[in-house]
């Protein structure tokens, strides 16, 4: 569950190198990483879990397993 | 019954297109805002225009477009969150430089991306209940005097427009249905514009900046983007159900959907979820930006002049934001 998670939130890049970025990568280090990514990645999350992150949710993550911990308690 | 008898609206001279906004941001966050938003340009204010002056403009090109007597007016409702002062209501302005008579009820709705539909509502009533007989509805907003002169997110979002829409008790054009409004009041420091008014009255101009390098200030409107659109994906979708059943409509028996022209990420990500096909779901968003109380007087009025609209046709429209607040009814082609 959580490696498709992390397909899910690489396909959310459009010019990064998304192979590199793993559950332990800190997103915000990420060039690409944009408020507009921030909206993409809720956008995934209630598409593909039906779970409502919210922007102190977004905020409290460091790492992308950071997310996927709110989201599998939610789900 | 009620009816719409006739939109018309008015967007300022002066245009902001993304080339100058890259001009003033080189980095290339602007073509990649253009991809998400799908806003090409946006409409702004003169300096010397306001929020009166922009409501006004679409009036008379109602009355010119239209055949419209002003003196059949007998009720103004002027739909603004910018309004030209805290005191008078730009209604009572609005009804003396169009030349309405001095028997006009005048009075201000303060709502923003919601408040189009909640306008219609109150005047569906007043005409249904026959204290009036022909409602002038004008929504107007002036974002952009609003917005921080670099906060870019916003620059690129909001444009400027007023409108205008005839409600009458006359048969034709659009029949008036069943409205379903709603809020949630907790979320109402997502999308504000704190100081100035009563609570915090000294606008300090104090500046910070969010994790994205975009500069904040209370002194100035203020949007978190992840909440509102949170807010809204939660919220549209529950709302569309319910109009739908207070219409007794199924999905599919609506033939249009004019949605709060907020952006088109939020756009279509809605009307994805919600399941309606794209030749229903009526945009006009490209060239004119978020006009928040305006869009979908525009998209309805842009529409109309498509002739989209067949007798006995269905129309959905929504609106949600600001408040946070939503509403929602339908229209039948009449």
């Amino acid at each position: 569950m959580e490696d498709k998670f992390l397909s899910l939130f690489r396909e959310q890049f459009i010019e990064t190198d998304t192979a590199a970025i793993n559950h332990d990568t800190e997103f915000r280090t990420i060039d690409e990483w944009s408020s507009l990514l921030a909206l993409c990645v809720i956008a995934m999350v209630d598409e593909h879990y039906s779970v409502k992150l919210s922007d102190v949710d977004m905020k409290s993550c460091m790492k992308v397993a950071d997310i996927y911990s709110i989201v599998s308690s939610r789900a | 019954m009620a009816y719409i008898s006739g939109i018309s609206y008015y967007t300022p001279q002066q245009v902001l297109t993304n080339d100058t906004l890259k001009e003033m941001y080189p980095n290339g966050e602007i073509d990649k805002a253009e991809q998400i938003t799908g806003i090409k340009k946006r409409h702004l204010a003169a300096r010397d225009e306001s929020t009166s002056d922009m409501a006004v403009h679409a009036a008379e090109k109602l009355f010119a477009e239209h055949g419209i007597d002003r003196s059949t007016i007998d009720f103004v409702i002027v739909c603004t969150q910018t309004p030209d002062y805290y005191l008078p209501s730009t209604s009572c302005i609005v009804q003396n430089a169009l030349g309405l008579a001095t028997t006009t009820g005048a009075l201000d709705i303060n709502m923003g991306c919601s408040g189009y539909v909640y306008s219609l509502g109150m005047a569906k009533g007043m005409v249904e209940s026959g204290i009036s007989k022909n409602v002038l509805l004008l929504t107007a907003d002036i974002f952009s005097r609003f917005i921080h002169p670099k906060d870019k997110a916003n620059q690129i979002i909001f444009g400027d427009a007023a409108s205008a829409t005839l409600i009458t008790a006359l048969p034709g054009g659009f029949k008036l249905n069943d409205f379903v409004f709603g809020t949630d009041g907790s979320g109402a420091e997502n999308l504000i514009i704190k100081e100035g008014a009563g609570k915090h009255f000294n606008k300090t101009f104090e500046e910070r900046f969010d994790e994205y390098g975009n500069v904040l200030s209370d002194s100035y409107l203020y949007m978190n983007g992840n909440n509102v659109f949170s807010f809204t994906i939660q919220s549209v979708p529950v709302l569309i159900k319910q109009v739908l059943e207070k219409n007794r409509l199924e999905l599919d028996n609506v033939d249009h959907f004019i949605f709060h022209q907020a952006n088109n990420f939020i756009l279509e990500y809605l009307r994805k979820k919600i399941k309606i096909p794209a030749e229903k779901f009526i945009r006009n968003i490209e060239q004119l930006g978020n006009t928040t109380s305006s869009t979908i007087p525009l998209a309805f009025k842009d529409a109309i002049d498509q002739q989209r609209f067949k007798t006995g046709e269905h129309v959905l429209l929504a609106g949600y934001g600001v408040g946070f607040s939503w509403a929602g009814a339908t229209v039948t082609v009449c």
